[in-house]
């Protein structure tokens, strides 16, 4: 009797121990996740806007239908990244993910203070080969570490109304997503 | 024969209670940090680096990329203020003011996060969109039928849910109460 207790206890404690490690595990195994699920119709390095969800489609659940919305599926390996957005005249907004969809980095117009939100992403590494003085001379450049190499950028524009979904699409459409120095 | 016997027993056991757990974690959201003033949660460190791993999990598994902290916040609403499921058959009234931010949506979903079909293609409302009463109070009635002033459609489907997003808003890691958040209620009333 107290054996098969002991058994009973050893495998609830296991069953700790594997539902822990299928809570960790599971990000990675995801097939269906946002970034899987843009991968087909997003390109490496360039700026993809999604087309409006609707009932019956949508590139990914729970997306707002105020904005119009483009991603930029982004590869840090052969280099950084230049983000260049113009903004809407309501509001717009990039938001930064990796490759299992933590969103390490937001911004929006405001806080970006100007008429074009203008960032560099790049990895830990990449930062720390930046020449020195380089780094001194573009003080104003905003500069975005990327925890992966991989990941997504939402890039969003604020339609208030319905019947200015087109002029924020248009708005969008000016904005680029591509590798600085290509090696 | 025994040590067998209690072996394949053990890892039944686990089996059972570490799957069951994680398949209920994921699906119940259970995720941790959540902020409920009234009838709406938000989970501001969803969208942050700070994420914990069953939200993580949860997140991965729906597909939805989390609105990041220096965008917004997202309050969802799946319950009215007595803590009934929202049935897409009723009448209800989503009533008040919202917190202070530069601009909020609010949207109907169905409970996969996917938009409700209906012949007005009305999904939402913006901040700019709304009809308000002279105090700045709105009012948006959601059902089945249409109504006059704010209608947002229902489709008459079982269950849906409502998300509430504040965009550039002071709300977020910091925010505990409905006082530094007023949210508007939400009160079902005529159901068939």
């Amino acid at each position: 009797m107290i054996r098969l207790l002991l058994w009973v206890l050893g495998g609830t404690l296991l069953g700790g121990i594997v539902h822990l490690a299928t809570v960790l595990i599971l990000p990675s195994l995801a097939t269906q996740d946002a970034y899987s699920r843009l991968a087909p119709i997003a390109p490496v390095n360039a700026v993809t806007p999604l087309p409006p969800p609707t009932a019956e489609t949508a590139a990914i659940p729970f997306l707002d239908p105020a904005f119009a919305i483009s991603v930029c599926r982004y590869d840090l390996t052969e280099g950084p990244i230049k983000l260049s957005v113009p903004v809407s005249p309501a509001y717009t907004s990039v938001s930064f993910y990796t490759r299992s969809e933590v969103a390490y980095y937001a911004i929006n117009d405001r806080a970006a203070g100007r008429r074009v939100i203008e960032l560099d992403l790049m990895t830990n590494e990449q930062r720390g080969d930046l020449p020195g003085d380089e780094e001194v001379t573009a003080a104003d450049r905003l500069i975005v570490e990327s925890p992966t190499l991989t990941g997504l950028i939402l890039i969003k524009a604020l339609a208030p109304e319905a019947g200015m979904l087109p002029a924020a699409r248009s708005a969008l459409a000016g904005a680029r997503c591509q590798v600085q120095h290509p090696q | 024969m025994r040590l067998l016997l209690g072996t394949l027993l053990a890892l039944t056991i686990a089996a059972g209670i570490g799957l069951g757990a994680t398949w209920f974690a994921i699906t119940q959201g259970t995720a941790y940090g959540g902020v409920t003033i009234g009838a709406w949660t938000a989970w501001p460190r969803v969208g942050t680096a700070g994420i914990d791993p069953y939200a993580r999990a949860m997140v991965a598994r729906s597909g939805e990329l989390p609105v990041g902290s220096g965008d917004g916040v997202a309050f969802y609403a799946r319950g009215d203020d007595a803590g009934r499921p929202l049935d897409g058959r009723c009448d209800t009234a989503l009533e008040g003011i919202t917190p202070q931010a530069r601009y909020f949506t609010v949207t109907l979903y169905d409970p996969e996060g996917k938009l409700v079909a209906n012949a007005v293609s009305r999904q939402g409302f913006t901040s700019q969109e709304l009809m308000r009463r002279t105090d700045g109070t709105f009012e948006i009635m959601i059902g089945p039928r249409a109504r006059p002033g704010n209608w947002l459609p229902t489709g008459g489907i079982e269950r849906y849910l409502l998300v509430l997003r504040l965009y550039d808003t002071p709300i977020g890691l910091a925010t505990r109460s409905g006082r530094e958040a007023p949210m508007p209620t939400i009160a079902q009333k005529a159901c068939p």
